[in-house]
């Protein structure tokens, strides 16, 4: 069964190639069914592997499958081949389901649009390099995949390429990420000279055996990788593409900028931890870069009224959870995050975009309203994603993974009370502005009249995934509920087990009831204010300090503006004034010096023969006079 | 023989094309199609056979210079010419000559298909003008004796000049004109350089010869080495070009009929970069080795500053050509850095950079042939109107920003890779560059083909023809991207060999014998520490 | 009779060719030209005859009488050009022949 382990990636490549063929000539319900079906088909493909793996794992628990050998020179020997253990089986298991419930979704979304074909054939080729690069057992490949999947990022972005604005939106995501990209290729030329391989197995080993913990080079390594993460997750400082990426179609923001791509930075800091650990300051900086982030997302969610702005703060926010839970060695808690946020967050942009749909493309939050009975399905699907999203105890799959990555940072080894204090915080902010949206979208007066209801493929998937987000939770329970956490003893085989400080307080039952009233309360909070007391709310943000903190939160404080100015201006300023050429100057003013000569020569040409025969008379005298006197 | 054959086929082909062309323009084409395509199908035939002879032509323990100095080419003419002064008719194959011949013949074909609907005035001599092209192409590739590179190199100036200036665009004199001086101007510093050295070795040992093979190792004071290697980069500094020598080639490039594009962008600059390998660096690797901090700068500020100028065009084809300026400081890093990494990366990067840039090349001539513009202030959503055009415009501005999974990917990181080895910050700078271009691919691909319709513009879409010749084109880079290693195979015989001829000078580096020490081991080091031992001093 | 000396001569002959070339320059009737042409010619042949006259042979006479033969011949193609000079451009003056300008 493992050996159809490169059926999962090839699949969707090959319904990519299709549609690429056959793009004219294929009717929308030909594309749907191929689209979605070779998706589908890597599902079931996908769960099977995963259900062998599980119940009869192979040695080593990995398993190790070559296809063919990409090249081979001057030592580097990058193969085809991909690298199946726990980790590789929860991200194929998720980018894999959630992709094809959405794909499904996509079917109705998308049936009025243009395009259609074309639409399934990036979304496939998405889904297949977000598949290689899980799956990648070497860099160089995992590197293609990177690139893969922000090369449909954009295009996908770009997607309704008849608006300029879309089209800019995706070249801002596909150049800043390539920033970081540059940061993890500079990465990978590092890792293969030092250490001669780009396969990731051989060379965590080659690291753990030759580099010491904290030198240079391995400090060089993981800041540099974590550039490329940073970079690709949407984190600070390259965060500012994520927002504008919303401009595509939303399964597009479900899937790409929710579930997986975005996801991919942590990926690669996981696969690679062992860099990590032999850096400690590097680690100490991606928690610090999530807790940042996360915060600062916080308040910029609070402050946005495009429905799918929020939702793209709050992803931000979520991968800034991840990336603590990273940084402070807790590497299974952050997979269970990133699972747990896939079913949630897609949960969100699907529900959002029954909305966007239902009111004919409206996005603005204030000129929707009083949804909750025109669409139920739509508005209890957010009522469970949202609380997902804020963690709310018990009945939800984010309050097991969030609450976890809470504990985690104050609990580990790695772990201090700053790092808690900011995760508690954030928490905080996460139920206010998730519960913000649910009752500005769905409770009050409505605005926009509902015109289109969604059929059952928008509906099923919401269905499917509300239950994934309310019991996905249940497979890694905490301590004081009983230890059940077959996830984590499955992801214990593939990444380094947490050091926690047994007497930690975040392992008290105090702390535990801490952060659950902190969820409770941001809900308890956004009801006051925007259910009761709305009038009074918009008083407040009228007055000059509030609202000024307002529009600074919701430009993102100022990023977008401060890399306009610094980056943009000025090479846009270079490229205008030297146009046409800088060095052309030289090269005319040659062709200039020779036309004054030709000229002046020109000039000694008079026609004139008493002239000529004076010149050579003059002539003659200094010959004689140079033979006669030498 | 067979190598004679590869330049004779065009050359008659060449007249017969325009003689026969006076009664019925469109039988020139035809004979071009045949001179181009049969010696492209010879070569072909010869690499398929060869292939084995390649592989075992490649040993890692040192075969002795294998190729370039004891004979082991996979073909060879050697004939006296001028004797009295030390001239001969020497023509040499090895692994990098098949390739780049397999360009030229390739690249040939392309262009006389591409212009079938384009070239409609005295088709019969631009034919001929191309026809002579790839004869003298295929010569320049093909010389081991200077003097007959000499030769060859400047008799190719000439029918490119006539082709720019007769069937070119609004300004073709001038830059055929720019186009001439320059080339000629720095060959000229070539010629000095040969002869110089001509004369120093035959002072020191009594020979006079061209004779490359004979000229190599030539004794002389470090100063005139370095001289002699400044006349020989200038030559080829203009070919490929270096900034700041490179102004010649937006204009030659934007005034040129499609074909002429084609030609120059997919072969000719590349005479620079196999110049360079060929000649200049086994001739002077000292000299080499102390220019190298000035070359690697001026080969970064060529990447950046080409792929800044092409963000900054209006003129399509102008961007256009300058993405070749900015592709073309890789491959000058990479023959800089002198390792084998690097130099398989340049050898992947000529070809693929052929491949998508002669691609993009021929599809803005043919969206000119349609709106008579190549103004992008005037396009702007012509993806709506001829969507083939666009995916496919799309597909090579990709290839052109280096996605992975295209051969240039493969070729742009073999070169950084090797670079870092040798010199971390122009690495780094060259990965920048990556960022840039997809700044200029990306903007390309905003401003003409997406985005609103502003100007009416209707026309038809692609025609059979032209889908088949980009599906070749597309397939060609697909599968370079994922299985180059054909391509590498060929090429190592050469990258081999001229290393071998540099090695015990400073030229060659600790970490390229390392790596070859390596190689011949059969066993990663990394493989050594996942057995769990250390690295054994053979592996080390 | 005195012999008169070789350098005596040949500064007579130089200053002769001097007055010739100076009036060549300067003048711009074509007839004046031929006849400084002429001065020079003489010159030139003075010194020969005083040559000859140092040396005792009769090469320098011999080879006035050819500059003398010479000088005729070329008058009179001279004299030829001018007359279908003056017909073409009207007047006599040299400075008007200046069409081979650059």
């Amino acid at each position: 069964m493992l050996q159809l382990l490169w059926t999962v990636p090839a699949l969707p490549a090959a319904g990519f190639v299709v549609l690429a063929l056959l793009n004219r000539r294929l009717s929308r319900r030909a594309a749907a069914l191929i689209g979605a079906g070779f998706v589908g088909l890597s599902a079931v493909v996908a769960m099977l592997i995963a259900v062998s793996f599980i119940a009869s794992p192979p040695p080593g628990h990995a398993y190790h499958q070559v296809l063919w050998t990409w090249f081979d020179t001057g030592g580097l020997r990058p193969q085809i081949a991909f690298y199946l253990d726990a980790m590789s089986v929860i991200f194929i298991l998720v980018i894999t389901v959630v992709g094809f419930l959405i794909h499904l979704y996509s079917t109705e979304f998308m049936e009025r649009d243009e395009g259609f074909t074309r639409f399934f054939m990036y979304m496939n080729l998405f889904v297949a390099s977000m598949l290689v690069l899980v799956l990648a057992d070497n860099l160089l490949l995992l590197y293609l995949g990177w690139e893969g999947v922000g090369l449909c990022s954009y295009l996908l972005i770009a997607f309704w390429q008849k608006d300029v604005k879309n089209v800019y939106a995706g070249r801002k995501a596909f150049i800043i990420t390539r920033v970081g990209d540059t940061a993890l290729i500079v990465g990978l030329f590092l890792l293969f000279t030092q250490l001669h391989t780009l396969e990731i197995q051989p060379l965590m080993a080659g690291a753990a055996k030759n580099w010491a913990t904290g030198s240079g080079v391995a400090v060089a390594a993981a800041a540099l990788l974590l550039g490329g993460a940073v970079g690709k997750s949407a984190q600070l400082p390259l965060q500012t593409w994520l927002p504008d990426a919303m401009a595509g179609p939303t399964p597009v923001s479900a899937l790409i900028h929710a579930a997986t791509m975005v996801t991919a930075g942590v990926y690669l800091i996981a696969r690679t931890n062992v860099l990590f650990t032999l850096a400690p300051d590097v680690r100490l900086a991606v928690a610090i870069i999530g807790t940042v982030t996360l915060l600062y997302a916080c308040f910029s969610a609070l402050a946005q009224h495009d429905i799918k702005r929020v939702l793209a703060y709050s992803t931000m926010s979520q991968i800034g959870y991840m990336f603590l839970a990273l940084g402070v060695a807790g590497w299974s808690a952050a997979i269970f995050h990133f699972m747990t946020h896939a079913f949630f967050k897609a949960l969100l942009f699907l529900a959002a975009g029954v909305v966007i749909e239902a009111l004919g493309g409206e996005h603005d939050i204030f000129k929707m309203g009083g949804l909750r009975r025109k669409l139920p399905v739509a508005f209890w699907a957010f009522i469970i994603g949202a609380a997902s999203l804020s963690a709310l105890p018990l009945i939800t799959d984010g309050f097991y993974s969030k609450d976890l990555i809470i504990e985690t940072s104050l609990g580990a080894v790695d772990g201090n009370a700053w790092l808690w204090l900011g995760a508690l915080a954030g928490s905080l902010l996460t139920s206010i502005y998730a519960f913000r949206l649910v009752f500005v979208v769905f409770f009050g007066d409505q605005q926009t009249p509902v015109t289109l209801r969604p059929r059952w493929r928008m509906q099923l998937p919401l269905v499917v995934l509300s239950v994934l987000s309310v019991v996905g939770g249940l497979v890694w329970l905490p301590g004081w509920m009983g230890g059940f956490h077959p996830l984590e003893t499955f992801l214990d085989t593939a990444l380094p087990v947490t050091q926690t400080v047994a007497s930690s307080f975040a392992y008290t039952g105090v702390s535990a009831l801490l952060t659950s009233l902190v969820a409770v309360v941001g809900v308890a909070l956004a009801t006051v204010w925007l259910v009761e007391s709305r009038a009074a709310l918009k008083d407040f943000a009228a007055r000059p300090t509030p609202h000024a903190l307002q529009e600074f939160w919701l430009h993102g404080w100022g990023f977008d503006w401060l890399y306009e100015h610094v980056f943009v201006i000025p090479v846009k300023w270079f490229a205008r004034v030297s146009r046409n050429d800088l060095v052309e100057p030289a090269v005319s003013g040659i062709a200039w010096l020779n036309v004054q000569a030709w000229r002046a020569l020109s000039a000694s040409q008079n026609g004139l023969l008493r002239v000529y025969i004076g010149v050579a008379g003059v002539g003659l005298a200094i010959i004689v006079a140079f033979v006669v006197l030498r | 023989m067979i190598l004679l054959w590869y330049i004779l086929i065009p050359a008659a082909a060449a007249p017969l094309a325009w003689l026969l062309s006076r009664s019925q323009p469109q039988v020139a084409r035809w004979v071009a199609v045949g001179g181009t395509a049969l010696p492209l199908a010879l070569v072909t035939w010869q690499w398929v056979s060869e292939a084995g002879a390649l592989r075992a032509a490649f040993t890692a323990h040192g075969p002795g210079a294998a190729g370039l100095v004891q004979g082991t080419w996979l073909a060879h003419v050697h004939a006296a010419w001028i004797s009295p002064l030390g001239i001969s008719f020497f023509l040499a194959e090895d692994g990098l000559t098949l390739i780049m011949l397999v360009l030229t013949f390739a690249m040939g074909l392309l262009a006389v298909i591409a212009s079938w609907r384009g070239i409609t005035e005295r088709v019969g001599f631009f034919h001929f003008m191309i026809l002579w092209t790839t004869a003298a192409l295929a010569g320049v590739f093909l010389s081991l004796d200077l003097f007959l590179f000499y030769f060859f190199f400047e008799m190719m100036l000439i029918p490119m000049y006539f082709v720019i200036a007769l069937w070119g665009h609004e300004r073709r004199v001038y830059a055929a004109v720019k186009f001439f001086i320059f080339t000629q101007a720095s060959g000229l510093l070539m010629l000095i350089a040969i002869l110089a050295l001509y004369f120093i070795h035959g002072r020191a040992t009594g020979t006079y010869t061209f004779d490359f093979t004979q000229l190599l190792g030539t004794r002389m004071p470090s100063a005139t080495a370095f001289l002699l290697m400044l006349g020989f980069f200038a030559a080829f500094a203009v070919k490929l070009p270096v900034f700041p020598l490179h102004t010649w080639l937006p204009d030659a490039h934007t005034e040129a009929p499609t074909a002429g594009s084609v030609i120059l962008a997919g072969v000719l600059i590349k005479i620079g970069a196999y110049g360079m390998i060929r000649f200049m660096v086994p001739l002077f690797p000292q000299a080499t080795f102390d220019f190298r901090t000035v070359a690697m700068i001026l080969a970064v500020i060529g990447i950046i500053y080409g792929a800044v100028m092409a963000y900054a065009q209006r003129d399509l084809k102008r961007l256009v050509a300058y993405t070749s300026v900015s592709h073309m400081g890789f491959v000058l890093l990479g023959i800089f850095a002198w390792n084998t990494l690097a130099l398989q990366g340049v050898v992947l990067q000529i070809v693929c950079h052929a491949l998508s840039t002669g691609a993009l090349f021929i599809l803005v001539g043919t969206l000119q042939d349609r709106i008579h513009t190549r103004d992008m202030t005037k396009m702007g959503g012509l993806w709506a109107i001829a969507p083939r055009m666009g995916g496919t415009a799309m597909f090579f501005a990709l290839a052109s920003l280096g996605l992975p999974g295209l051969g240039n990917f493969v070729a742009e990181f073999l070169i950084l890779l090797g670079t870092w080895q040798v010199s971390k910050w122009a690495a780094v700078l060259g990965a920048l560059g990556l960022v840039f271009a997809t700044v200029y691919a990306l903007w390309m691909m905003q401003r003409a083909f997406q985005g609103e319709e502003t100007h009416a513009l209707r026309f038809h879409d692609l025609v059979p023809r032209e889908t088949g010749m980009y599906a070749a084109l597309i397939a060609a880079l697909v599968v370079l991207g994922f299985y180059p290693q054909p391509l590498i195979a060929t090429a190592r015989q050469t990258v081999t060999a001229v290393q071998q001829i540099t090695a015990g000078t400073p030229l060659s580096s600790q970490a390229n014998v390392a790596a070859q020490l390596i190689v011949a081991a059969g066993e990663t080091q990394a493989e050594a520490i996942v057995a769990d031992r250390a690295p054994t001093d053979g592996e080390r | 009779m005195a012999a008169v000396s070789l350098d005596h001569g040949l500064i007579l002959a130089a200053i002769l060719f001097v007055i010739g070339f100076v009036g060549l320059l300067t003048r711009r009737n074509l007839i004046v030209v031929l006849a400084c042409i002429e001065i020079m010619l003489n010159a030139a042949g003075l010194a020969f005859v005083v040559a000859g006259a140092r040396w005792g042979r009769a090469d320098g006479q011999v080879m006035f009488l050819f500059v003398l033969a010479m000088a005729a011949a070329e008058v009179a193609v001279g004299l030829a050009l001018a007359i279908r000079f003056r017909h073409s451009l009207g007047r006599l003056d040299v400075d008007d022949a200046d069409e081979m300008k650059g």
